[in-house]
């Protein structure tokens, strides 16, 4: 009972959305699944930020390794809730003069602006910026020719690499219009529209397949792990 | 020497990348760009709609893909004020919104000040809305169910340029600016393929492969990163001159640290390989 009736609420789900796509009559289940979903995505992002909240205040009052860490993500948490929540630092719109609390939350000016565009943009942006130097770190210590699969590979790096930047089409620039094929934007191009365009349709269709298949077993009821144990 | 490369801290490939990347900043050095096809078709659709079309702008990104997607950002709605287009605009990404607040502040209220461009006629915010791939499938079919109002709580009835539009069949084109899931992917599946809306995306350098075989069924064309950008840059330039100037290229000048980023990284394999032999011909493992 535990497993059949969500199996039963996902196998129900799944056919409305799949007869939705098919039949041309029932198109409109499919706005009525998604305001469903809508309702639903709202009760998972409070269960996401109690389940958050939880985890790491279990994880500071046992000490465990990172605890600190643990401590750093529930202030900012909190911090950010509230700021959301009670609209700190947001003005009455024009609209309704009287009511701060009808303004956006993400008013400029507003502690909840100033937290994204002070906290949040430089940091995920010093994050991802970081990348450029592991990236090249990695090239120089693992990028090596230890086969034919991996010179393959390097040769194509090497020709992406110059072909995406003005180096590409400088060092090829002597070779004529009706050859344009074998400078480097041209072999980038090829490359990219070819070789990477068929590998990629093959991974996409070989995983498009496996996707069918254990859709295919949830809906039917055949495979039931995303539900978890029976101990769960 | 050989010791001192085969055993090499780190700290110096990575000093070595920064100044490679900040010196050209600082010099403000330029190179030209010529735009590929896949560029020049997204930019020939928009030039080639008729002046007013309805185009969706989907933001699908946050500041820690702004990097890559933001020049793209400004030089697509530059061109879609340029032609005077209707722009609707929308995230599925949670910390998106602000990032449409930035584009439309920058480029409608102030770079084209003049035009005098009024939220709920030449352009609409729809904000964000939770649901993923989900919100593509419903405003596929009636966009009201997911956003009946704007961003600022505005009925879509009582603004001139939503009261007309029932859902996305009613646009010109759809362009996605996509740093992940959902994204360009899910634009394709739920929007571009069932309904053959005309779909062009601006991805990251990571995403661009896999979006390469929807091209030219479900996708006009791809820009790809701030290569991409660049040579959109580049196309406008050809068409408005006024856009020839560096400084507004914002893409372009982003070329100059990825040119030599680029070339740091070549010769860090050169040198990399060039010790994996020496150590092969030595006999040292």
């Amino acid at each position: 009972m535990k497993s059949t009736i969500p199996w039963l609420i996902a196998a129900a789900t799944g056919f409305v959305m799949i007869a939705a796509y098919f039949i041309p009559a029932a198109q409109g289940w499919q706005g009525e699944v998604g305001t469903w979903f809508e309702i639903l995505a709202a009760f998972a992002f409070v269960l996401g930020g109690a389940n958050l909240f939880a985890y790491h205040l279990g994880k500071i009052s046992a000490r465990r390794a990172g605890w600190g860490y643990s401590g750093v993500t529930l202030v900012a948490f909190l911090v950010t809730l509230a700021a959301g929540m009670l609209k700190l630092g947001v003005p009455a719109p024009d609209r309704y003069p009287t009511n701060a609390w009808a303004g956006d939350f993400q008013f400029e000016g507003s502690v909840s602006w100033w937290l994204y565009w002070y906290l949040y943009n430089p940091l995920n942006a010093t994050m991802f910026a970081l990348l450029a130097f592991y990236v090249s770190s990695a090239a120089f210590r693992a990028f090596r020719a230890k086969n034919t699969e991996a010179t393959v590979l390097l040769v194509t790096a090497f020709i992406v690499l110059l072909g995406r930047t003005y180096a590409g089409a400088w060092l090829t620039s002597s070779v004529p219009e009706n050859y344009s094929a074998l400078t480097f934007p041209g072999m980038t191009a090829i490359i990219l529209a070819v070789g990477n365009t068929a590998g990629q349709r093959a991974i996409m269709i070989g995983i498009a397949l496996g996707v069918a298949a254990t859709s295919l077993k949830v809906l039917l009821g055949v495979d039931r792990s995303y539900l978890g144990s029976d101990g769960d | 020497m050989f010791d001192f490369l085969k055993t090499l801290d780190r700290r110096w490939i990575f000093l070595a990348m920064l100044l490679a990347v900040s010196l050209p900043i600082l010099a403000q050095k330029t190179f030209p760009e010529q735009p590929t096809l896949h560029v020049r078709n997204v930019f020939q659709k928009i030039e080639d709609l008729p002046e007013g079309s309805t185009i969706m702008i989907s933001f699908d990104y946050d500041p820690g893909t702004t990097g890559e997607l933001g020049p793209m950002t400004t030089a697509l709605l530059r061109h879609c004020c340029l032609k005077r287009h209707k722009m609707l605009f929308l995230t599925l990404f949670e910390t998106g919104s602000p990032v449409i607040d930035q584009a439309i502040k920058e480029v409608i209220e102030d770079e084209f000040a003049e035009l005098e461009l009024k939220s709920g006629e030449d352009y609409v915010n729809l904000g964000f809305k939770p649901g993923r791939e989900v919100i593509i499938a419903v405003i596929g079919l009636n966009l009201r169910q997911a956003f009946p109002s704007d961003h600022s709580r505005t009925n879509l009835d009582d603004l001139p340029l939503t009261k007309n539009i029932v859902n996305l069949q009613d646009l010109d084109l759809i362009l996605d600016l996509s740093a992940g899931y959902p994204g360009w992917k899910e634009w394709v599946q739920y929007a571009a393929s069932p309904y053959g809306i005309p779909f062009a995306a601006g991805v990251t350098a990571v995403g661009a492969p896999q979006a390469y075989p929807y091209i030219p069924g479900q996708m006009l064309g791809i820009l790809a990163a701030v290569k991409g950008a660049a040579e959109y840059e580049a196309a406008l330039g050809e068409k408005y001159p006024k856009y020839r100037d560096p400084k507004l290229n914002e893409g372009i000048r982003r070329m100059a640290p990825q040119f030599w980023g680029h070339l740091l990284v070549i010769g860090l394999i050169v040198l990399g390989n060039c010790i994996h032999f020496a150590d092969r011909w030595r006999g040292t493992p």
